[in-house]
């Protein structure tokens, strides 16, 4: 088959047109309206969101002093001057911390089980729904139910007990608890979408060797999704981070950490303190204290932290060319399981 | 030879071992070369009422930097079916798809030349007026998820009415779907309930559905995009005949790779290799006697 | 979902100890349904005395529900009243009022974003929106409830209130920026991303010959989206709406810190001065009297309003989660 020459280009003097970008003149005035709307939605949204960033960046920074950051809560005449949030930011970071300890492996096991056993399936479903409505429970009624859980006598050992022998209830150890359920839904979802993401033939190929199911699970599709899980746990532990009523519940509103016994880690957990949260509520002016510069301090650094999880997951799902659908990123498509992140 | 007479029967070398090159014609040429479907093309009359809807004039489209379509000039009749054949890559669905102005909807094409509708260049006109007038169906049946009313009448909302009114009242807009329903020879089918969803019809009736679709807004010229690529026999056969008498009141333009289709159906028939219009010309003239080579080797099947 | 297709590797793969890892996790799994049930049957049994003592009419009006709250405290029933009396209704119609305005104006600017976000934006502004709708579903509700409260209120109090307002319901309420309006307006944006974000993907997972079949037919791309993409999605939206929803019910700290903190209810007869009356919704009153749980009656009527918020959450996220079942038929998974 012989191939010509083939022309190669349009003659110069012929003018080359590029497609277009639809022109919405054309469109009646309804139409046009909408289109509008729509930007302006769309914009406003990033305005919105630019907005509260700058204003916390220049609230903290005008408030935040690296003293604030090593120093404990300290009472004084003026407020605004004394002690810091040392003591919250530890307490973050040991809820933070049990909260996630607990719910990981809770998470990825559920998942793996709804995901590749899920027999019998009106039991799969039936905990799918659980899930739906762990997911949606407002986290103060979780609260009050850790309330009642911890203040039964036999888990006396994870909190203190008063005087007359009643369980105080209130611990580290108790939130931390409740934030495993608040962070489990995420951790399951994450890895489920994870799951259903891997092509069968990854299954079907350990199978064809030999290997049992959990052998699989175990040592094929876990690690070949630990970019999800990593996920789920970062969103798992923004949520628990956000979290501001299991805190102030289940912690009461002390504002430093206050040990009970003398082991140095359990002690803390079975004590009482604050987190960056609760410490915001007690210093702005809803709370007891009346020193909103500490409380635009704390939240500017929550903030930042909240911001590097996101940067974190971030970076999670844009590894490996995660698929994008439509232009939207794999992190947008598990917002629906966040559905509440930001915790009442 | 007589044009009314249908063509000699030729067998096609489907038993032919694919790695043996066909054996060429040598000499003189009135030997036809190429080998075509068995069945026999009904007897037709070249329309009476043929007149010139389109014009395509030394166009050029790329995707990026890359010439897909490379300065073709054709004509689109109304009153017969313009074929264009060609192997994958050639051009023709790029072709066909910036006739209704398709192609925009990529970012990064570009073109060259210039295509007349009635005319007046497609350009100038609004895309979406233009859109209605030259309608498209695609080679996946692609109705949507309403009923089968919804669907025909789906494009009837959007045309402004006749003597300027805005929109038409219902009792016309049933009337419409029925017309073309009947015209898609669909209506029998699925007259007894109209409101089903249409995801539930066959393949073939669906591909009908879209026909139908297409023909509501009384378009003048209809483009399809290997319409039967993707159903059984029985379908095609249907669709196939359908096409053949709706071309009198809409020019129709199908894009093929189907050869025995383009040879069943089309009255002129355009050949696209690597975006350059190798042959134009009447079916039998390029089916029986194709002036170029690469004609010749592609109908013959040396490639493809 | 893969273990519907891998039935066949299903009977090939069971081992003893395959089913004695499948059992372990199974009951993990158990675990999660055995929570649910706990925490229903606590919570409710808890909350009995509560609607023992006062009927339905604990779900209606009747006199002050701060009043009620002290007497309860400071365990001095009101005259001609058990200590357990209590009227939630003013905290109901404050929770009405905030959930459905934000609920309602969120769905159609929700609407809005998500075609921007799936059509109009151009690349470079779609990159910028997606971490943006991430952030805003990120921020800590206490952050929303600083910037509310030490922002909003105070603009609006000074700036949106006028004085001749204030005057005019002085006697009964003050009016201090923190009320409905500020309520509904930061509820709003918290739960804007998560229906944007259900929205957006199922927008997105629409086919694209269905796209292409509407534009060839001519119609304009606003249309085609309503008519198609929107259509298609409509039973996302729903989803969306529905979890949202559950998600506004539940919020606490940014209301309690936002929303006035005073059980009133706003009369709607009061005009456009009904938005500026604060409330206190649900959630909200729990978090704020979560100290005083160790006085019974008071410990009771909490419990009694978490029931109620649990139940109706639970309510919405079940029928929440079968909505998203059916977007299954469209292969859509939101």
């Amino acid at each position: 088959m012989s191939t010509a020459q083939l022309a190669s280009a349009p003659p110069s003097g012929s003018t080359i047109a590029r497609a277009p970008r639809e022109r919405t003149n054309s469109w009646p005035l309804v139409d046009r309206v909408g289109y509008w709307l729509c930007w302006t939605v769309g914009i406003s949204l990033c305005l919105i969101a630019l907005a509260i960033v700058l204003f916390m960046l220049i609230k903290g920074i005008s408030y935040l002093r690296p003293s604030l950051l090593v120093r404990s809560p300290a009472p004084s005449q003026v407020q605004s001057q004394s002690g810091g949030f040392l003591d919250p930011i530890e307490g973050t970071l040991l809820v933070a911390g049990l909260g996630t300890v607990i719910a990981a492996p809770l998470g990825v096991a559920i998942a793996a089980w709804l995901s590749e056993y899920a027999r019998p399936a009106w039991l799969a479903r039936t905990v799918e729904s659980a899930l739906e409505i762990i997911a949606g429970a407002p986290s103060v009624v979780l609260a009050l139910f850790g309330l009642l859980i911890f203040a039964q006598n036999f888990l006396g050992f994870l909190s203190q007990r008063a005087a007359s022998g009643a369980v105080y209830g209130r611990s580290f150890f108790a939130a931390g608890a409740i934030m495993a359920v608040l962070a489990l839904p995420l951790i399951v979802g994450a890895t489920r979408e994870g799951l259903a993401q891997l092509p069968d033939r990854l299954r079907e190929a350990s199978f064809a060797l030999g290997r049992t199911r959990a052998t699989t699970i175990r040592r094929v599709l876990l690690p070949a999704i630990r970019a999800d899980i990593a996920t789920g746990t970062v969103l798992g532990m923004g949520r628990i981070i956000g979290d501001t009523a299991i805190i102030r519940i289940l912690l009461g509103a002390a504002l430093t950490i206050q040990p009970v016994g003398h082991v140095p880690l359990i002690g803390a957990l079975r004590g009482t303190g604050s987190t960056l949260t609760s410490y915001v509520y007690e210093n702005s002016p809803a709370g007891e204290g009346n020193a909103p510069q500490k409380a635009y301090a704390a939240a500017f650094v929550l903030l930042l932290i909240v911001l590097f999880l996101n940067g974190i997951v971030t970076w999670l799902t844009n590894r490996g060319g995660q698929s994008e659908r439509g232009g939207l990123s794999r992190a947008f498509r598990l917002i629906p399981y966040w559905s509440r992140l930001n915790g009442p | 030879m007589d044009p009314m007479m249908p063509p000699p029967v030729r067998r096609i070398a489907i038993d032919r071992d694919p790695y043996v090159a066909p054996p060429r014609s040598t000499g003189n040429g009135a030997t036809p070369a190429t080998t075509i479907a068995t069945r026999l093309r009904a007897p037709r009359a070249v329309s009476a009422h043929i007149r010139e809807r389109m014009r395509v004039e030394s166009v050029w489209l790329a995707y990026g930097d890359n010439w897909v379509v490379r300065d073709v000039s054709l004509p689109v009749r109304q009153g017969e079916v313009l074929a264009m054949i060609g192997a994958s890559g050639s051009g023709k669905t790029t072709l066909l798809r910036s006739l209704n102005r398709l192609t925009e909807i990529t970012a990064a094409a570009a073109r060259s030349g210039q295509i007349t509708l009635d005319g007046q260049d497609i350009h100038e006109l609004e895309v979406n007026d233009l859109r209605r007038r030259v309608t498209m169906v695609f080679q996946q049946p692609n109705p949507f998820p309403m009923s089968i009313f919804d669907n025909v009448a789906y494009a009837l909302a959007e045309r402004p009415g006749r003597g300027g009114r805005r929109r038409r009242r219902s009792s016309e807009i049933e009337h419409a779907v029925a017309d073309a329903l009947h015209r898609a020879g669909l209506y029998d089918e699925v007259a007894d309930d109209l409101e089903r969803s249409a995801l539930r019809l066959s393949g073939g009736q669906q591909q009908r559905l879209c026909i139908a679709r297409a023909l509501a807004a009384e378009p003048e010229v209809l483009l399809l995009d290997e319409p039967c690529s993707a159903l059984d026999p029985i379908s095609t056969a249907t669709i196939e005949e359908l096409i053949v008498e709706l071309r009198d009141s809409v020019a129709i333009v199908i894009v093929t790779h189907n050869l025995q289709q383009a040879f069943r159906v089309a009255d002129h028939v355009a050949f696209m290799h690597l975006g350059e219009l190798v042959e134009y010309g009447t079916s039998t003239q390029v089916f029986d006697q194709p002036t170029k080579e690469r004609t010749r080797d592609y109908i013959s099947g040396a490639f493809g | 979902m893969p273990s519907r297709s891998l039935s066949y590797t299903r009977r090939w793969a069971t081992g003893r100890t395959d089913r004695r890892v499948e059992r372990s996790l199974g009951a993990l799994a158990v675990v999660v349904l055995v929570f649910i049930v706990a925490i229903l049957a606590t919570v409710l049994v808890k909350a009995w005395p509560s609607f023992s003592h006062n009927g339905l009419s604990w779900f209606g009006p009747g006199g002050n529900v701060d009043t009620q709250i002290r007497a309860m405290a400071e365990s001095k029933p009101l005259p001609g009243h058990s200590i357990y009396y209590f009227r939630a209704w003013p905290l109901i119609w404050g929770t009405l009022l905030t959930t459905i305005f934000a609920v309602l104006i969120a769905l159609v600017v929700s609407i809005l974003a998500a075609i921007f976000l799936t059509e109009f934006a151009p690349p470079p502004v779609r990159r910028m929106l997606d971490p943006v709708i991430r952030l805003l579903a990120g921020v800590p509700s206490v952050i929303y409830g600083l910037i509310g409260i030490l922002v909003i209120a105070s603009y609006i109090e000074h700036h949106v209130i006028s004085e001749a307002r204030k005057a005019s319901v002085a006697y009964v309420v003050q009016l201090n920026g923190k009320d409905v309006m500020t309520a509904t307006l930061i509820l709003t944006l918290m739960i804007l991303p998560i229906m944007v974000a259900i929205t957006a993907n199922a927008m997105a997972a629409v086919p694209l010959s269905w796209r292409e079949g509407s534009l060839a037919l001519g119609v304009n791309r606003w249309r085609t989206i309503w008519r198609v993409s929107l259509r298609t999605a409509r039973p996302a939206i729903v989803a969306a709406t529905i979890l949202a929803t559950a998600r506004a019910l539940g919020e606490a700290v940014m209301l309690a810190m936002v929303s006035g903190g005073r059980g009133f209810a706003p009369n709607l007869l009061d005009g456009i001065t009904a938005l500026f009356e604060p409330v206190r919704p649900l959630a909200a009153t729990i978090f704020e009297n979560s100290e005083g749980l160790t006085i019974p009656a008071l410990a009771h009527t909490v419990y009694a309003i978490g029931a109620v918020l649990l139940v109706s959450a639970a309510l919405l996220s079940l029928s929440g989660w079968a909505s998203k079942q059916r977007l299954k038929r469209y292969g859509i998974r939101a």
